[in-house]
């Protein structure tokens, strides 16, 4: 199948542009980003479905002279499906403006948290060194079970009132 | 099992009816299991029964199950303990116990998942049980979720478990790779070669088992899992789970205990955690403790015993599970009524329990014994062919090809093992029962008959299993006998004759009673020789250096910026498919520069746009740009014969740029300044590569089509059976129905989440006609007569700089045409460009033009409907235009032709898809309607308010969420 340079070099540089434009923090830019990229990507389809012919009308064209039509009925989705992804990011960045005075993605906070453990060589809030299933072993025979965050302590759920010495 | 499974699931009910008696009524079920077994004993015994139901043919996995004698074995171990602990369970927990429902029912059917596992055959089959078991486990063992030790044991418990589990698994399909069946059946009646492969496989199954059944270096899970209640541990750590692994072995053993790696694992292993679980038992002073490192000696011993594999040692082994089963049991009960009844399990404060509960004295005294190996008792009669067996290992082999050496320590080490064990024993019993000088007598309550007869139950017939040898000997050598004949036969008795292993006995007894009668010296020596380092310890350190491993990882990579994230992602793209693209080499493309003069033109000015885009600073100005990229895309559209994506992309295009508008008249007229000199190069250069890559990409997968296309069916089909010519639009509403229905579901989320967005509370949200406006006090509303109505009633209500006359009128002139083209689309798109898109978008497109003309007001006369139902109902038609015809025997999204006959006008051919696209119609002009009352009106009011907070107007309400 031949290329259509044009159509090539158009799409390759909406898309890059749109790159560009995209890897920034304010969120209006991120999204004007998105659109050039989203119609670059169209051409691309475009590049791909093969040489233009006749519009895909049965009525007044051949069946063997018109244009791919499955490129273009996926291509339609995708057109609209931008127009509602535009919408739904405006909205976040109406709403980020309203909250913050400026409509610019943040940082994650859950990941700076993460990365402050890493710093600091801490392990994460799910680990907890200090309980053990199991108590260790009784050195001297007079020690308290008390202190052993173990299992004697718990015991069972099922203590029939009885007051017993161990705590946890 | 599946009674199993649904008494486990009815559970609760019953809980809730009767309390703790409804355990009785759920003890049916294992009951159920046993009778059925006892009245198949006789197939059992002789052959094996096999049933089978195909499950997943594709991956070889059927249910087949089998009941041979060691599953027959097996079941009325499990379900007799079963029974008995689910009726214990009726004394041991009260009535208003938290938790009591789903502990009676994970417990129940924690029964029928294992009987599952010892009757399956096909090796997925059980190991989907064993895992199921590992997941009942955890819920049992983390019964009680306030408890932190009780949670950590479970997690503990799931985690070394399922590890093994893994592993087994892979060891399984490995073994299905080498010898092609899953079938354990097979595998037994073939036993496969050696070979790398295959040690391979039968490790990973190994760790599966050993992990089970808490073997060295695993077998720290075991004693933490002695958090959960006393019945639940003496179910699943005295007879059932742990015996998973001892099952999974024994049954495999014939197969595969000829194999490398199967004795050089199972042996040391064995060994080792026999001597060690003894070791620590007698440093234990909580007896469920003791009890539970007692049972990670036994496993051990039992592990070796059918390891081995010998036939001598696979009787004495498996009377031993049998013997083990009893007696733990048996002790684990007793445990609970010490602990119930007295209070406390601490052998240095109980004292004297002899005299209050004789009978629970006797019993755990008989189950004790039991376990040290004294006769008349089944582990007395185990222990005696377990040291025949090994004597004959050590003395020849036995046709196993053991060196001598190793047999010895085997032997040794079981001789030291069981002296412990019988230390242990009498540590046990003696520091529950016995009297303590110093100590007053324990306060006791008494125990009730029926929690005692359990205990009582399970020990006596310890006792009188002992006397059943030769009944036993005939029962269970229906499994031994897959082991070759060995040097002596091998038979189950009370009294074998003068023997070494008798002797054997002697010796192992006299040391456990040495080792009792010195306890504080040897109590000391432990002490001085105890260490910190334990397996749990390794454990632990494994999972913090994962745990840091993870945090360190995390934090270098995830660096919390989108901006970042996004250039990673097309870095990446860039370098691997890039790479690839740039090593094959073949660029070897036709190409051609244009078709048509005009592209490069269209081209040029879009990329003249984008480049402006970038560059611009105004907010405004960008958005324009982008706009025009987009009309040029659709003059690209119509040059290259697609009418009906150049009319959507136009039409998308204007409202983008509408809907743009409408939010950038909030937000600062400039982007915020931002020193981005160093940023701005990379961001530049990570551009070029993703569009270099883009059109190299394209180049060489667009130049190297050469199959014909998908759609070349496409316009016959669209005829055929789509009924339209226009065949974009027959393949979205029909061919590619689904797509469709999926993008129009995406719309409708779309539409949600901007109006969830603008409107934080639904009173903003409502819709406002024009006569509904309040009029001030003191002005009284003069009655319009008919005919002199104002159309376009909405500009009345915007002040007058705020409108323009030249947009009403042209309104005026206008909406109604807009409104009919709109229909028009929506009908005729199924021949002609058009389609419930088009159609849906220039609806919208009319709502624009009045809503801009007349403000909110007028886009709430306009349609004066909530754009959710709109949306609402459009999917809903969308789904009944998908399922309709359904009934009529076609198949899902069908359309049908309906030619009429209507009398002036002629025929009408009608397609059915036509109702779906009148779903997507609305959909659209839903979505439309959605984005100009959130973006437009919605803000329109926020604005509104804010000026009437600042003016301080008395009465006006208090702005919410947040607004400056």
């Amino acid at each position: 199948m031949t290329v259509n340079l044009a159509l090539l070099l158009t799409a390759a540089g909406l898309v890059g542009v749109g790159t560009y434009v995209m890897l920034e923090r304010s969120l209006t830019r991120v999204l004007v980003g998105l659109v050039l990229l989203s119609n670059g990507v169209n051409l691309g389809f475009l590049v791909a479905s093969g040489s233009p012919g006749d519009p895909p009308l049965l009525y007044e064209y051949e069946d063997g002279s018109i244009a791919d039509p499955l490129p273009q009925a996926l291509v339609l989705t995708a057109i609209v499906i931008t127009l509602g992804t535009v919408a739904f990011v405006l909205a976040m960045a109406y709403r980020s403006w309203q909250l913050a005075g400026n409509d610019d993605v943040q940082d994650d906070v859950e990941d700076a948290a993460i990365r402050r453990l890493a710093a600091a060589d801490e392990a994460s809030e799910g680990f907890d060194l200090s309980i053990t299933a199991t108590p260790d072993d009784q050195d001297e025979p007079i020690e308290e079970e008390g202190e052993a965050a173990g299992v004697a302590a718990d015991g069972d759920s099922s203590d029939a009132g009885v007051p017993r010495e161990e705590d946890s | 099992m599946l009674i199993h499974l649904l008494a486990g699931a009815l559970a609760p009910a019953f809980v809730r009816l009767w309390g703790r008696r409804a355990f009785f009524a759920l003890a049916l079920a294992p009951a159920a299991a046993v009778v059925w077994a006892v009245a198949r004993s006789g197939e059992a015994l002789d052959g094996t029964r096999v049933e089978e139901l195909g499950w997943v043919p594709a991956l070889g996995m059927d249910l087949t199950f089998t009941l041979g004698p060691l599953q027959w074995l097996m079941t009325l171990v499990v379900a007799g303990i079963g029974v008995l602990v689910l009726a214990y369970c009726a004394w041991y927990f009260r009535d208003d116990e938290p938790g009591l429902a789903p502990l009676a029912g994970t417990l129940t059917a924690f029964a029928g998942v294992m009987l599952g596992l010892v009757w399956a055959d096909n090796l997925l089959v059980l190991y989907v049980f064993w895992e199921l078991t590992t997941v009942f486990s955890y819920l049992l063992i983390g019964h009680d979720p306030a408890k932190r030790a009780a949670r950590t044991a479970g997690m503990q418990a799931l985690i070394v478990t399922t590890f093994g589990g893994l592993a087994m698994l892979v060891g399984i399909i490995v073994l299905r790779v080498e010898t092609g069946t899953y079938s354990v059946l097979d595998l037994l009646a073939s036993p496969p070669d050696a070979s790398g492969a295959m040690t391979t496989a039968v490790v990973l199954i190994l760790l599966g088992a050993v992990t089970k059944s808490a073997l060295v270096p695993f077998h720290f899970w075991l004693p933490g899992a002695m958090a959960a209640p006393t019945p639940v541990s003496a179910y699943l750590h005295a007879a059932a789970m742990v015996k998973a692994g001892v099952f999974l072995i024994a049954l495999l053993a014939p197969a595969l205990s000829g194999l490398a790696g199967w004795r050089e694992v199972l042996l040391p292993l064995g060994i080792a955690t026999m001597l060690l679980g003894g070791w620590r038992a007698l440093r234990q002073y909580d007896i469920k403790l003791l009890l539970a490192y007692g049972t990670v000696s036994q496993l051990g011993f039992l592990i070796t015993l059918v390891g081995v594999g010998t036939r001598s040692a696979a009787l004495a082994g498996v009377a031993m599970l049998l013997a083990h089963a009893l007696f733990k049991a048996a002790l684990f009960l007793v445990v609970g009524i010490v602990d119930q009844h007295a209070g406390t399990r601490d052998i240095r404060k109980l004292s004297g329990l002899r005299r209050p509960m004789p009978v629970i004295a006797a019993v755990a005294a008989l189950a004790a014994l039991s376990m040290a190996g004294l006769p008349p008792l089944l582990g007395f009669v185990g222990k005696e062919s377990v040291y025949a067996a090994l004597l004959d290992v050590a003395m020849g082999g036995d046709g196993t090809g053991i060196a001598p050496v190793t047999a010895w320590f085997v032997l040794i080490g079981v001789v030291v093992g069981s002296g412990l064990t019988v230390a242990y024993a009498a540590r046990f019993w003696w520091g529950t029962f016995a009297t303590r000088p110093g100590v007053d007598p324990t306060p006791t309550r008494p125990v009730p008959p029926g929690m005692a007869a359990a205990p009582v139950l399970l020990a006596g017939l310890s006792v009188v299993l002992a006397f059943l040898g030769r009944p036993l000997t005939a029962a269970l050598s229906g499994y031994a006998d897959q082991f070759p004949p060995g040097a002596h036969e091998a038979y189950l008795a009370l009294w074998h004759g003068i023997e070494p292993a008798l002797a054997m006995s002697a010796i192992s007894l006299a040391l456990g009673a040495l080792l009792f009668r010195f306890r504080e010296g040897f109590a000391g020596v432990q002490a001085a020789m105890s260490t910190q380092a334990s397996a749990e310890r390794s454990y632990q350190a494994t999972v913090r250096g994962l745990d840091r491993l993870a945090v360190e990882v995390t934090g270098f990579t995830q660096r919390g910026s989108v901006g970042i994230y996004v250039a990673v992602i097309l870095l990446v793209v860039v370098a691997l498919p890039g790479s690839v693209l740039v090593a094959q080499g073949d660029w070897a493309t036709e190409t051609r520069l244009y078709d048509n003069p005009f592209q490069v033109a269209l081209g040029a000015l879009a990329i003249v746009a984008a480049l402006f885009t970038a560059r611009s600073r105004r907010r405004l100005r960008a958005v324009i740009l982008v706009g025009v990229t987009g009309y040029v895309t659709a003059g690209f559209f119509v040059l290259h014969g697609a009418p009906d994506l150049a009319l959507t992309q136009v039409l998308v295009e204007t409202v983008t740029v509408v809907v743009f508008v409408l939010v950038l008249r909030r937000l600062p007229e400039h982007f915020t300044d931002r020193p981005l000199a160093r940023n701005r190069y990379w961001r530049m250069a990570i551009a070029g590569a993703v569009a270099a890559a883009f059109a190299g990409f394209l180049l060489v997968a667009a130049g190297s089509r050469v199959a014909a296309p998908v759609s070349e069916g496409f316009p016959a089909a669209a005829i055929g059976f789509g009924g339209g010519y226009n065949v974009v639009n027959v393949t979205l509403v029909d061919i590619r129905a689904w797509d469709t229905f999926g993008e129009v579901s995406v719309l409708v989320v779309a539409a949600t989440g901007v109006a969830s967005l603008l409107f934080i509370d639904t009173r903003i949200a409502g819709i406002r006609r024009v006569h509904e406006i309040p009029y001030p006090a003191g002005v009284t509303k003069q009655p319009t007569r008919p005919g002199r109505r104002v159309w376009l009633p909405g500009p009345r209500t915007l002040t007058p700089d705020r409108r323009s006359i030249l947009f009403e009128v042209v309104t005026r002139l206008v909406f109604h045409t807009i409104m009919l083209l709109s229909l028009f689309l929506l009908f005729s798109g199924h021949n002609n460009p058009g389609g419930g898109f088009a159609a849906g978008l220039v609806a919208g497109t009319a709502l624009m033009v009045r809503y801009l003309a007349g403000g909110r007001y007028e886009l709430d006369e306009a349609a004066p409907v909530d754009a959710g139902v709109l949306l609402g109902v459009g999917l809903t038609i969308a789904a009944v235009a998908a399922i309709v015809p359904i009934p009529f025997g076609g198949a899902v999204m069908q359309s049908a032709i309906i030619e009429l006959a209507v009398p002036v006008i002629g025929t009408i051919k009608l397609v059915t898809a036509l109702l779906f696209d009148i779903g997507v119609f609305l959909i659209v002009f839903g979505l439309m309607l959605d984005l100009l009352r959130s973006l437009g009106a919605g803000i329109d009011r926020q604005v509104r308010r804010e000026e009437r907070a600042a003016d301080g107007v008395a009465g006006a309400r208090a702005p919410t969420g947040g607004i400056r």
